[in-house]
């Protein structure tokens, strides 16, 4: 077993026993990525000198016994859309192929001095916008578990890097299933925060009322460790919210005698590969095993929540994105050009690719005069009532569950001309951001040799029980599976 | 439902700052016609008596105090720039 292999919280032990070094453990990540890397393309932009030198650091503070951060040592790969000061920020985007920040985005920072080592700068969908990090500008990264198959998007390379042991951990964002559904995809653990609980400041927004950073990661208690980092309130962000943040990790008791545990109706049947449907279904008779008290609930409007992030998502990234004008920072046309709107057209056109286009043009229709209500009013209305209904829901029940991804992993280029089909990937996760509670994705099985999913949705900021759900289940499962790249 | 045209889509294209080829254009209103159709089942539901969320944060009027703070240097916040002259983001001629 390589270091890589491990997980964070038996690294941090090894570390503190020093039976490892951070530039040891960082040494063989890289070695790692050397191997896998031209199969797999987890990473937009790799840091190997930086990371050395943040490794060294570590190892020396520790061995002059100063105070280390609670991640000190431990290689972290960030996705490609969050700022980092120094360090080439794409957001897989051609119309960023330049762009280096001159800031740290808050969670970032926070990273920094909890004493990760960063490793990286992982592939994503461009801006996010994807379910399978086929629309990277710098081209798609592939499942370790089968390089034919997507990873899964958008946050496609922070799943495969830690699916592959390119990183022992990585943080990705959701804004309607970009962590979630990568984790799954590739039998890792993935956490969406509530909205608000981790601050936006420093993530390249695509949709502001539905984006929110969090981790993905070998095994649940390494999501509690870096969730304990990065969640928290930040000035910097006015949608972040003042709240006090447990110790994630003491959550973690394995006791779930009593839980109430309530499966999604409508998101048991249609659409579900029934491998999937079979294994979900397994995962809920182990929960019942371990004392939760199970039932089935039931989200009236979901069948809605689809049609409603495909109108609010883009209305929001068609406003967002209007910044990328070649103007202050980015590409600008190298075209003689006649005037300002003629630049901000050609800059646009040459930067942004077919996925972004379509959103923005899909976005301005939405939000237009004469189409408004229809389309981007009526979608914010049925947000109202996706949100009712988890209300509802959680008077019955304490944690909610159903498939994270309707389908594993799927050949690659199989959904890039229909993009439908692709918006269809993310029919479990969707209602999960509309209504802003946190969700979380943990392997529960195997189909085809290809990991499946398993969904777990808990109240508003109460992720210590939906973590602490998570983790008697991952005890109970025993998921031991490891692609054989 | 809203038939979207190729005159919509140009309109939008321009809107949005986008310049299209013919080919996007033409693949545009196909996709944006079939996923705005998809979308479009949202307004089956009564939703009369609805109000609209525009986010779920439970947070009004977030204010901080006005003090001066440390920010960005005229040289970092041009650092990025495709273009500069004088200290500023040099553009195309705008009238």
């Amino acid at each position: 077993m390589e270091f890589s292999d491990y997980t964070a919280h038996a690294l941090i032990e090894m570390l503190d026993r020093r039976d490892i070094s951070a530039v040891e453990l960082t040494k063989s990540v890289f070695d790692r990525i050397a191997e896998v890397e031209p199969d797999v393309h987890a990473y937009v932009t790799l840091t190997e000198e930086l990371a050395l030198a943040e490794a060294a650091a570590v190892d020396k503070r520790r061995a002059a016994g100063e105070a280390l951060g609670p991640l000190a040592g431990l290689p972290v790969a960030v996705k490609d859309n969050m700022a980092t000061k120094g360090v080439l920020t794409t957001c897989s985007s051609r119309i960023l192929n330049n762009f280096i920040p001159v800031y740290n985005g808050t969670a970032v920072q926070k990273l920094y001095d909890a004493g990760i080592v960063m490793t990286g700068k992982t592939n994503l969908d461009e801006f996010a916008m994807g379910s399978s990090t086929e629309t990277s500008y710098f081209g798609p990264t592939h499942n370790p578990w089968n390089i034919d198959t997507v990873p899964g998007g958008s946050s496609g390379g922070s799943a495969a890097a830690v699916a592959a042991g390119e990183a022992v951990m990585a943080v990705g964002s959701d804004t309607g299933g970009s962590i979630r559904q990568p984790a799954s995809l590739c039998g890792v653990v993935g956490l969406k925060p509530t909205y608000g609980l981790v601050s936006r400041y420093g993530l390249f927004a695509f949709a502001s009322s539905l984006d929110q950073i969090g981790p993905i990661t070998k095994d649940v208690t390494d999501t509690a460790l870096l969730l304990n980092v990065i969640a928290g309130h930040d000035e910097r962000d006015s949608t972040s919210v003042p709240t006090d943040i447990p110790d994630y990790t003491k959550a973690l008791t394995g006791d779930i005698k009593g839980l109430r545990v309530g499966v999604v109706k409508e998101l048991m049947g249609e659409g579900i590969d029934v491998d999937i449907k079979a294994a979900v279904e397994a995962s809920v008779r182990l929960l019942g095993g371990l004392g939760a008290e199970i039932s089935e609930v039931s989200l009236p409007h979901s069948e809605y929540a689809l049609s409603a992030y495909y109108l609010i998502a883009p209305a929001e990234a068609s406003s967002n994105l209007a910044r990328y004008d070649g103007v202050r920072f980015g590409h600008r046309t190298q075209d003689e050009v006649a005037d300002m709107v003629e630049m901000y057209m050609k800059t646009r056109a040459e930067g942004f690719g077919d996925e972004v286009k379509r959103r923005i043009m899909l976005g301005t229709y939405a939000l237009s005069a004469g189409y408004y209500d229809a389309y981007y009013g009526q979608a914010q209305k049925v947000r109202t009532l996706i949100a009712r209904d988890f209300a509802a829901a959680f008077n019955q029940v304490d944690i909610i569950v159903s498939p994270t991804s309707p389908s594993v992993a799927f050949k690659m280029g199989a959904k890039v001309a229909d993009p439908l089909q692709m918006y269809l990937s993310d029919v479990c996760t969707i209602p999960v951001n509309l209504a802003g509670l946190p969700g979380i994705s943990v392997p529960c099985g195997l189909s085809g040799g290809l990991p499946i999913g398993l969904q777990m949705i808990g109240r508003a900021f109460d992720e210590s029980t939906l973590l602490r759900t998570a983790h008697a289940f991952e005890l109970a499962f025993g998921w031991h599976e490891k692609p054989n790249l | 439902m809203t038939v979207i045209s190729k005159k919509d889509v140009e309109h939008v294209a321009l809107l949005a700052r986008l310049a299209l080829t013919d080919e996007e254009k033409e693949t545009f209103t196909g996709q944006l016609a079939q996923i705005l159709e998809h979308a479009g089942k949202i307004q089956a539901l009564d939703t009369t008596a609805v109000p609209p969320t525009s986010h779920v944060a439970s947070l009004t009027n977030v204010l901080r105090p006005d003090e001066i703070r440390p920010c960005l240097t005229s040289e970092e916040a041009l650092s990025n720039a495709p273009k500069q002259e004088d200290g500023g983001f040099a553009v195309p001629k705008i009238v």
